[in-house]
């Protein structure tokens, strides 16, 4: 597919709509110029062509998480549109910025798209309702009030007159729009709450979809990437008198910190960047390994004056007196993102000095000003045309260094659009990582094994002293402490430190950030239970305030998996729950481990309580998708040798497959009053309720992830 | 000149024997449906058909193509939808959609050697990875291709 991207053309053609530079070439339904009448901007969030299609305006970024049709289901809900004539484009980020930001936040994690936008885009959709009732009440001369919307049409039950959307669109958007609009209470939805099929999957079984790296233009080049294989390092020389001969080759570019070459297809580029003779300067960071990364969280430990990320109580004096101490050290390893489409960038430096970019972004507003700065141009001499996300994970967040990398390029071959991909192996060995992180729990019983007494060190870097040094608060990284810090469980006396050891591997916000520490504490807290003597799930509920939606998820969960119930033989279950996202989430594994140690995940039942529930089948989706997410950590690892990744590719990065996927079964619970996330949550219950389910099946506990060659085989 | 018959059309193409088909399709002949997941045939992404066999493109040379018929998802079910596409509609199988291309053109394969496929047919098939963790809609999806499920659920359209 080639884009049309003659920017005059492109502003003309969109001018039309109603001054929205919608981005049209993205979502092939939309994009037929109008035939005839033009469509007509009711407001930012809802275009209508005069033959009743509605194009709704999304903010945020697709990444297979559903947000586009989620959003879409609210705003048309509002609206009363008929959802069969619903279709979407992405909003543009270089009008957001010319209209003060008119569709608030683009940036698409922290599972917020629908929980922090949802009152915005539906007062978008009933406002653009009101209007269009308001245009047909004035038309008809009747009181807005006598009219009613639905699917589409006002009608005006007293005359029998009706009229469609279509045709009052354009009387509707002369309109001032109204102040206050009540919204729909979720009870009465119609399209919101129902699993209505997701309008992106069309296109996706025929290949029809423009990812980043899709991206084709007219005259376009092609980069290739080799970045300094140790972090940090610098480029020193480059050799390039083999590279410049091959086939194809258009330009050599060096940076500071890596090299590229230009070329007329990807395969020729990536060939000749191969062949680029490179010395690197290495600085000082070519001396750690994971050795030295766990030596530095072992002092970090040791600290005596680490800052307080919790403190109720007295938990030294409690611990004193406590009846039994219990007291276990988890670690995890760094852990890539692996997003199937690698990074990617096209960028195509104007010669009036405008910079368009195409990416797959999860942050629309931290590319355009990633691209601005290193382009030395305005933000409103950006443009960035946000493309489809083969994945996202958080690694298309807040770092943005693969849209720094692509207008470096592209300003080395100025007037020419230039696309960037990285290969397998620099997406593999240029993360932003999970962060590796070591953490020693202990906590005191007393006679009857209640737990009087938590403490918690955590040594993990800081993923915000990295990427948002700002948010930082005396010594805390909320992200590095979160689900230690903050549990609902009702121990009188608790202490968690931080020691914040940052290291030289970036990392990053990776699906559910902080979730290492959920499988700390819920494996943790497992150990506890059977010292005590009890039953998982009933020292839990013991630990759980009347009335916390942890509870009620926990209950619900156990119920659904049939918790205390038999198992066929060799079958075992675990439980875990946490809240994070939103929402309030508990899952039951059921698993069985061989006498050659090998594991098989059979069934994971998570319940979830996120509020309100805007599609229950993408909901169900994001279940499975976490569950499958996490099944790598089992196996999965970034280690550190002389300062830069070993793995490079998934042949020593291990993607879970379909042989290792349980059924998952989801049980929603929303409680409403509340609106909760989906994208990430359902990943916090299933590694530890695997892990708890690992120790009931072989009396071991993995505190160490991955697991170790032979770890559960039988002694 | 390089002799390519792609979905059913004869193309031209100047380039080395050795480049990877995967490459042609996608920056010669511009079928971007096909992915570029790990360039080591691992992941699947890159799966097309030759002569009715799933291969990895990113590993087959385009000097050994010649004379051989090669699909891509562009050209699968045309026209309309081949009837794995219309199940992986009914049973919302993609999320990001990235590795799917590869993943139908995995699943026509293997229907077409086994119209009935067993969930442990399936396991040794279908090997492609996908990050967002679609398998079990996949699996769902081939057995309603294979007519192995009451076809339609519930109209889920509101």
């Amino acid at each position: 597919m080639t884009i049309a991207i003659d920017r005059r053309q492109f502003l003309k053609a969109s001018a039309a709509v109603g001054g929205g530079l919608a981005l049209e070439f993205s979502l092939p339904v939309a994009a037929a110029p109008a035939k005839g009448l033009p469509p007509t901007e009711v407001n930012a969030w809802v275009v209508i062509h005069p033959d009743d299609r509605v194009v709704i305006r999304i903010a945020r970024s697709e990444m297979g998480q559903g947000t586009l049709t989620a959003l879409a289901q609210l705003v048309a809900e509002e609206l009363d549109a008929d959802w069969m004539k619903v279709t979407t484009e992405f909003a543009s980020p270089n009008e957001h910025i010319r209209r003060k930001r008119i569709w608030g936040s683009m940036s698409t994690g922290g599972s917020q798209g629908v929980r922090s936008s949802q009152d915005y885009v539906r007062k978008g959709g009933a406002t653009a309702r009101e209007m269009l009732v308001a245009a047909a009440a004035a038309q008809w001369k009747v009181p807005a009030a006598e009219c009613k919307a639905e699917k589409g049409v006002i009608t005006h039950g007293a005359s029998r007159r009706r009229v469609r959307y279509g045709q009052v669109a354009a009387a509707a958007a002369k309109l001032e729009p109204p102040k206050d609009v009540k919204l729909r209470d979720p009870k009465d939805w119609k399209i919101a709450g129902k699993p209505v099929r997701r309008l992106d999957i069309p296109d996706k079984v025929v290949g029809k979809p423009v990812f980043g790296v899709d991206v084709d233009l007219p005259g376009m080049l092609h980069a290739s990437i080799f970045q300094s294989p140790v972090f940090g390092g610098k480029v020193k020389s480059v050799d390039a008198a083999a590279a410049e001969k091959m086939r194809g080759v258009k330009k050599i570019v060096r940076e500071a910190d890596f090299v590229a070459v230009v070329a007329d297809n990807w395969w020729r580029a990536n060939q000749a960047v191969k062949a680029l003779k490179v010395e690197w300067d290495e600085g000082a960071n070519g001396k750690f390994s994971d050795e030295t990364i766990l030596a530095m969280f072992r002092e970090g430990l040791a600290d005596p004056r680490l800052p307080e990320a919790k403190k109720v109580g007295d938990a030294a004096t409690a611990m004193a007196g406590a009846a039994k101490v219990i007291e276990a050290e988890y670690a995890s390893p760094y852990l890539n993102h692996a997003t199937m489409e690698p990074m990617t960038c096209t960028a195509w430096i104007k010669p009036d000095g405008f910079v368009e970019v195409w990416t797959s972004t999860q942050n629309a507003e931290a590319s355009m000003a990633a691209a601005a700065e290193t382009a030395g141009v305005p933000l409103e001499k950006v443009e960035v045309h946000k493309m489809m996300l083969g994945g996202g994970f958080g690694r298309r967040g807040a770092p943005q260094d693969y849209v720094k990398q692509g207008v470096l390029i592209a300003k080395q071959v100025p007037g020419v659009p230039v696309k960037m991909m990285w290969s397998r192996e620099e997406d593999m060995r240029h993360g932003y990582y999970r962060p590796a992180s070591l953490v020693r729990m202990k906590a005191g019983l007393d006679a009857q094994g209640n737990c009087v007494a938590f403490e918690a060190k955590i040594a993990c870097p800081s993923i915000l002293a990295l990427l948002r040094p700002e948010a930082i608060q005396k010594g805390i990284d909320f992200s590095a402490v979160r689900t230690l810090n903050d549990m609902p469980y009702t121990i009188a006396n608790q202490k968690v430190d931080y020691a914040m050891r940052n290291g030289h591997v970036p990392v990053g916000f990776w699906r559910a950030p902080g979730l290492q520490n959920a499988v700390y504490r819920e494996c943790f807290i497992d150990e506890l239970a059977q010292a005590a003597g009890k039953d998982p799930l009933e020292y839990r509920l013991a630990m759980l305030k009347p009335g916390d939606k942890n509870r009620l998820v926990l209950e619900a969960a156990a119920k659904h998996a049939g918790w205390g119930t038999p198992l066929p033989a060799g079958v075992f279950r675990g439980i875990a729950m946490s809240d994070g996202f939103g929402s309030f989430t508990a899952g039951v594994a059921e698993v069985s481990v061989n006498p050659a140690g090998e594991l098989k995940i059979h069934r994971f039942v998570m319940a979830i309580d996120s509020g309100h529930v805007v599609n229950p089948d993408t909901c169900a989706a994001q279940a499975e998708g976490n569950a499958a997410y996490c099944i790598g950590m089992l196996y999965q690892a970034n280690t550190v040798k002389e300062g830069r990744m070993v793995e490079g590719n998934f042949d020593t990065f291990q993607i879970p497959g379909m042989t290792e996927m349980p059924k998952v079964e989801t049980v929603l619970v929303p409680t409403g009053g509340f609106w909760g996330g989906h994208g990430e949550p359902g990943a916090l219950s299933f590694m530890p309720a695997v892990l708890n389910a690992v120790h009931a099946a072989t009396g071991k506990r993995v505190r160490t992830l991955p697991l170790k060659p032979g770890e559960l085989k039988k002694a | 000149m390089i002799k390519l018959t792609v979905n059913g059309r004869v193309h031209n193409v100047d380039v080395e024997p050795d480049m990877p088909l995967l490459w042609v399709l996608r920056d010669q002949l511009k079928l971007m449906g096909t992915k570029y997941g790990c360039g080591i045939a691992q992941c699947g992404a890159c799966t097309v058909h030759v002569d009715g066999e799933p291969v990895t493109s990113c590993r087959a040379k385009v000097g050994d193509m010649v004379g051989r018929k090669i699909l891509t998802i562009e050209g699968l079910g045309k026209p309309g939808l081949h009837r794995i596409q219309k199940a992986w509609i009914e049973h919302e199988v993609p999320q990001c959609g990235y590795c799917q291309s590869g993943m139908m053109m995995a699943a026509v394969a293997l229907l077409a050697k086994k119209p009935k496929p067993t969930d442990a047919d399936i396991d040794e098939a279908m090997t492609n990875l996908c990050r967002c963790g679609s398998y079990p809609r996949v699996r769902k999806a081939i057995h309603a291709a294979a007519g192995q499920l009451s076809s339609a659920t519930a109209a889920k359209k509101a």
